[in-house]
């Protein structure tokens, strides 16, 4: 299944494409529009729904942020005044060209999302899902009012709370106990790694920016040159096209292709290792309940009565811990293989990329120094 | 009058040639030709000296002594040249002494040796210039008709000519004193270039001159006259000043129009340099030539006498020129026209002035660097001493190569001792880097940490790019203080650059009230030129203004990078660490290494930034500051003048004012005033004009400086971020297999 998407106007609706082969949809292509709360809610079901309780669910989607780049366009409108017309059109062509950026960077977050989900043996079954990518009326989502909204804080809270207490119990199984003190380190460190590198790229565009208004000033400079001297002008130009060109087109383009690669892998994953936490999060209440049980049912047989009622429970918590056990497992493993993957494909496509860049900065700047120095 | 002043140009150049000559007869015979022609020119300037004589017998003898004091041992190549026409010599002496008065002025003997030199070697040369320019109408006109007494004659009529001369004798010192200076100090130094240079202008100007104007042939008649007739220039010519020049615009005239264009033609040059070099001698002092190096000379002579003379003696070049132009004028229209006409043509100079500088930059052999800053003393009164090394080929230094320590206020000091000298005149007086209160007060306080170091290299940039435009610079590099500076291994200490000083206190109320008048004063600007370049000037200084802040920002947004690449680095290797699959925890701390090093590479870029980038703009910024002082000074000339006038206006009311109430007393004093007021008048006229000439010049160099200077800087900025791209490819290029390695 290869769900495609596109967007249209201020609303950000995702037309979701589906071509498939499975026998449980009515026809093998369709086409479904959706925004980006449909997304929420698909993933919020997902997570609600107890038997995938020992999955990892796929992080939903972040929510498109096009307001940095809008405001920036803001400004720039009030700055017009400002600025001289070029050092205008060029501003506003890189704005343009970063919304651009940002509007592709979220498609693809939700693209993945669900191809994550169709993907996954499982979930890919699952009712809700499928009426997501099939039903071709608007879903009409029923947005979170503030009490539930209040309720996901509040449950929040609860959970992290019950996380503190759990944490006091003993770990029965190595794995899990292993994994979990790899993935909160690993989290911790993936987070720090994030910031870094969003902090990296945004000086990385900073500098991308400085060399737009450098190029501006440069050529109003070569504008101003007095016509006798047509060397330096033409030397000036050159600089500043060269400056245009490259540096700013290719720094701005290291810049979002760092932050694609590098910064939306790191992200992506700060999410995932959350949802495997949650995963491990749920093994592990499913656990305090199995003991829990055990306590009751040792209770219960102390007192000689509700036993077999006890005992029912205890076994179905044991049930519930061990299917959760095992399927987390699984995931977890299949989780470790998935990010080595995404991590090589990613690491390779960057470095790709910056050799690539570089390159053409290279050549660009040979290009000049022959031209300067041919004249 | 005006035939002297007409031929007043180098004397000694004979000498000159003649090594040149020789060298250039070992070599091969290519450039005779050029030789011949300075040939002519030579042989009129030489009797100019002699003529000297009379007017100021002692002063003029003893540049003759110090002439040939110089000039023997170091043509020593001539001497066969010499020895060979002694005859020549005598008759010639004879003659003069039985025709005419020429014979007392070479009366002393030393003189008379000199003067044989040059014979001899003119004849030689004129020879040489015989036989191969063939068609020139000097050597077929006085060739043929008395091939044994020709060159004799010749200088002989010349002689007589320069003897009528009244006003213009200086001249001639000064043009032998960097001659022999040349000719002392660099034997070695390729005589070919100076002539070179001569030949240049000759054709330049002469060529310019002669097709554009007719006066220029009225000029070139006395010349003519001297080497196509020189026995009836001699011999003919009665010794009244007036009566004789016509006369010899008569006879040349008709051997102009026999010899024909073709002869005209290297003559003609020769009269207009001669001409220029006249009007600006200056009644002054030797110690002006002495100072100049023989390159510099040879270019101040040709392009730029006024400039040259008014670096040490402004007044008196000024009075000189004054005194010339009366007389010149009285004399005969004929010189006049040409005087104008010199100074007329400012594009053939300007273009003159190109291709000499253009020459003259290889030669300008002198390397400042300033190294080693070092902390000397503690506390508060510490301070920087930076050593000085010079490198250098000039033989106006004693050594070739000689290193200083200086101190910051040193290089203050010499600014503003520059720019008190220079600045007046229009020149633009490179300016140093500005104090830094909070910087040096960062480095006194011994705080070792990056910022500080940062700061000192960056003012040792600025301090040596300042010293290496000083020295660029082809009158400054003359000045005693900047020899000075460099040589001299004690240098008083700079009282006056204290910021906090009561001198420092003056200073800052000198700005504020120059800014004031600048303010109040408007000039009605008659040059469009200078309009139109103050407009330029003060575009690009905010261009540079703007262009600068963005630059330092850019370099602000690479050291942020720098650090934040630094950071992830770390965390990349934390996680690398944290991280339990082996391949992908190597490519982890693989990518937290790459990620130092190009860490360490924006931080080199983020230095280029600075030190290739930003620091340029600053120095243009602070160097459009200068020029603008000199704009500044241009106009306070123009108000000078304008003032004087003014005043002698209010005299010329008193006058009449005076005559009306008869009060002839008073009416006497007046009169005087009125011609103190005058000359006063005429003398800031010529102030501005050549303050305006000297600015102009300046400006165009400036330009042209800038133009090459940042083709350079910025060749160099691309060369460095090419480097830093290429190693970038090698950093991730040595990466890929380790993330391709993950399994």
């Amino acid at each position: 299944d290869i769900p495609d998407a596109l967007c249209e106007r201020d609303k950000v609706k995702f037309t979701v494409h589906t071509k498939t082969t499975l026998s449980s949809f009515q026809k093998p292509d369709f086409s479904v529009p959706r925004q980006h709360e449909d997304f929420i809610w698909l993933h919020d079901t997902l997570v609600e729904t107890e038997d995938y309780a020992g999955l990892i669910i796929p992080p939903a989607p972040p929510k498109p942020d096009f307001e940095s780049p809008r405001e920036k366009m803001h400004k720039l409108g009030e700055g017009e005044a400002t600025m001289t017309k070029e050092e205008y059109t060029k501003m506003k062509q890189e704005l343009e060209a970063e919304y651009l950026a940002v509007f592709k960077k979220t498609v693809q977050v939700h693209e993945v999302f669900l191809q994550r989900l169709s993907s996954h043996p499982v979930l890919s079954k699952d009712r809700n899902f499928q009426i997501f990518l099939e039903y071709d009326q608007d879903l009409s989502v029923r947005r979170k009012n503030a009490k539930e909204m209040f309720g996901g804080f509040f449950k929040n809270m609860v959970k992290s709370a019950d996380e503190v207490l759990i944490a006091g119990v003993k770990e029965v199984d190595d794995f899990f106990e292993q994994e979990k003190t790899f993935l909160l380190d690993y989290f911790s460190k993936i987070k720090e790694a994030t910031a870094k590198a969003e902090k990296m790229t945004r000086s990385h565009k900073n500098i991308a920016d400085d060399y737009i208004r450098l190029s501006a000033t440069l050529n109003s400079l070569s504008a101003e040159e007095s016509t006798n001297y047509y060397f330096i002008k033409f030397c000036l130009k050159l600089f500043q096209n060269f400056l245009c060109v490259c540096l700013k087109k290719v720094e701005g383009r290291v810049a979002s292709d760092e932050e694609l690669k590098l910064t939306e892998l790191l992200r992506y994953y700060m999410r995932d290792i959350q949802a495997a936490k949650d995963l491990l999060y749920r093994r592990a209440r499913a656990l305090a309940d199995y003991e829990n049980s055990n306590k009751a049912l040792d209770k219960a047989r102390l007192k000689g009565k509700d036993v077999s009622q006890a005992e029912e429970h205890q076994k179905r918590c044991l049930q519930k811990f061990d299917t959760l056990s095992e399927s987390g497992k699984k995931e977890l493993t299949n989780f470790k293989a998935r990010r080595v993957v995404a991590f090589r494909k990613n690491l390779v496509e960057m470095a790709e990329l910056e050799v690539k860049h570089a390159k053409n900065n290279m050549t660009l700047l040979q290009g000049c120094i022959e031209l300067l120095s041919g004249n | 009058m005006a035939s002297s002043s007409e031929r007043s140009p180098p004397p000694f150049p004979d000498t000159e040639d003649q090594d040149v000559l020789d060298s250039e007869e070992v070599g091969g015979r290519d450039s005779d030709e050029d030789d011949g022609e300075e040939l002519f020119m030579s042989a009129s300037n030489t009797p100019l000296t002699k003529q000297d004589t009379p007017t100021s017998p002692d002063s003029q003898a003893s540049d003759l002594m110090e002439d040939l004091s110089v000039g023997p041992p170091s043509s020593q190549t001539e001497k066969s040249a010499a020895s060979s026409s002694p005859e020549e010599f005598v008759d010639l002496t004879n003659n003069l002494d039985a025709e005419s008065r020429v014979a007392a002025e070479i009366s002393s003997p030393e003189p008379s040796d000199e003067f044989f030199d040059i014979l001899g070697s003119e004849t030689q040369k004129v020879e040489v210039e015989a036989s191969v320019k063939a068609d020139s109408g000097e050597a077929s006109s006085g060739g043929p008709d008395l091939p044994g007494e020709k060159t004799g004659s010749s200088s002989a009529a010349l002689i007589i000519n320069l003897d009528n001369d009244v006003q213009p004798p200086r001249v001639g010192e000064r043009v032998i004193d960097p001659l022999a200076q040349i000719l002392g100090d660099t034997p070695a130094a390729d005589p070919t270039k100076p002539s070179s240079a001569v030949v240049d202008l000759f054709e330049d100007d002469g060529s310019d001159i002669f097709t554009g104007a007719p006066q220029s042939k009225a000029s070139s008649r006395p010349e003519k006259g001297l080497f196509g007739e020189p026995d009836e220039d001699l011999f003919g010519e009665p010794l009244g000043a007036m009566s004789k020049k016509t006369t010899e615009n008569e006879g040349k005239s008709s051997t102009a129009k026999a010899a024909g264009p073709t002869f005209s033609k290297p003559t003609e040059p020769a009269d207009i340099f001669t001409e220029e070099a006249a009007t600006t001698v200056p009644r002054t002092s030797n110690t002006v030539n002495s100072k100049a190096n023989g390159v510099h000379s040879e270019e101040d002579l040709f392009t730029e006498a006024t400039v040259e003379l008014s670096l040490d003696s402004p007044r008196s070049s000024r009075k000189n020129e004054e005194t010339s132009k009366p007389s010149a004028s009285s004399s005969s229209s004929s010189l006049s026209a040409p005087a104008r006409q010199a100074k007329l043509p400012p594009a053939a100079l300007e273009e003159l002035e190109d291709e000499e500088e253009a020459e003259l930059e290889d030669k300008f052999d002198v390397l400042v660097s300033v190294k080693d800053p070092e902390k000397v003393g503690d506390g508060m009164n510490a301070y920087m001493a930076y050593k000085v090394s010079t490198e250098t080929t000039l033989p106006m230094f004693r050594n070739k190569l000689f290193t200083v320590r200086r101190r910051f206020s040193d290089f203050l000091g010499l600014y503003e001792k520059l720019s008190e000298k220079h600045g007046p005149n229009g020149l633009i007086v490179p300016p140093p880097p500005e104090k830094s209160i909070l910087g040096m007060t960062k480095v006194k306080v011994g705080k070792e940490d990056s910022s500080s170091a940062d700061f000192l290299e960056r003012r040792r940039g600025a301090l040596e790019r300042y010293l290496q435009r000083v020295v660029n610079h082809p009158l400054l590099l003359q000045d005693p203080d900047v020899r000075e500076f460099l040589e001299k291994d004690e240098l008083p200490r700079a009282v006056s650059t204290q910021t906090l000083s009561g001198a420092g206190f003056l200073k800052m109320i000198n700005k504020a009230t120059d800014a004031v008048s600048k303010m109040t004063i408007k000039m009605n600007e008659s040059d469009a030129w200078f309009e139109e370049k103050l407009q330029e000037v003060e575009s690009a200084d905010q261009h540079f203004r703007k262009l600068h802040a963005l630059v330092e920002s850019l370099v602000v947004h690479r050291k942020e990078l720098s650090l934040n690449t630094a950071n992830f680095a770390k965390s990349a290797a934390m996680l690398g660490s944290a991280e339990d699959n082996t391949a992908l925890s190597r490519a982890l701390s693989q990518l937290a290494e790459v990620e130092d090093k190009i860490e360490q590479l924006h931080q080199d870029q983020a230095a280029y930034d600075t030190f290739s980038f930003a620091e340029l703009i600053a120095d243009y910024i602070r160097l459009l500051g200068a020029v603008r002082g000199s704009f500044d000074h241009r106009i306070k000339a123009w108000q000078r003048w304008q003032d004087a006038q003014a005043m002698l206006q209010k005299k010329r009311e008193t006058e009449a004012k005076l005559l009306w109430a008869n009060k002839p007393d008073k009416l006497q004093q007046a009169k005087d005033e009125i011609v103190e007021w005058e000359a006063r008048v005429t003398q800031f006229e010529r102030d501005f004009e050549r303050v305006s000439a000297t600015v102009r010049k300046e400006v165009l160099r400036f330009e042209k400086q800038r133009t090459k200077n940042f083709k350079r800087q910025i060749t160099k900025y691309l060369e460095l971020l090419l480097q830093s791209q290429q190693q970038l490819i090698k950093y991730w290029e040595a990466f890929l297999p380790e993330a391709k390695a993950i399994a």
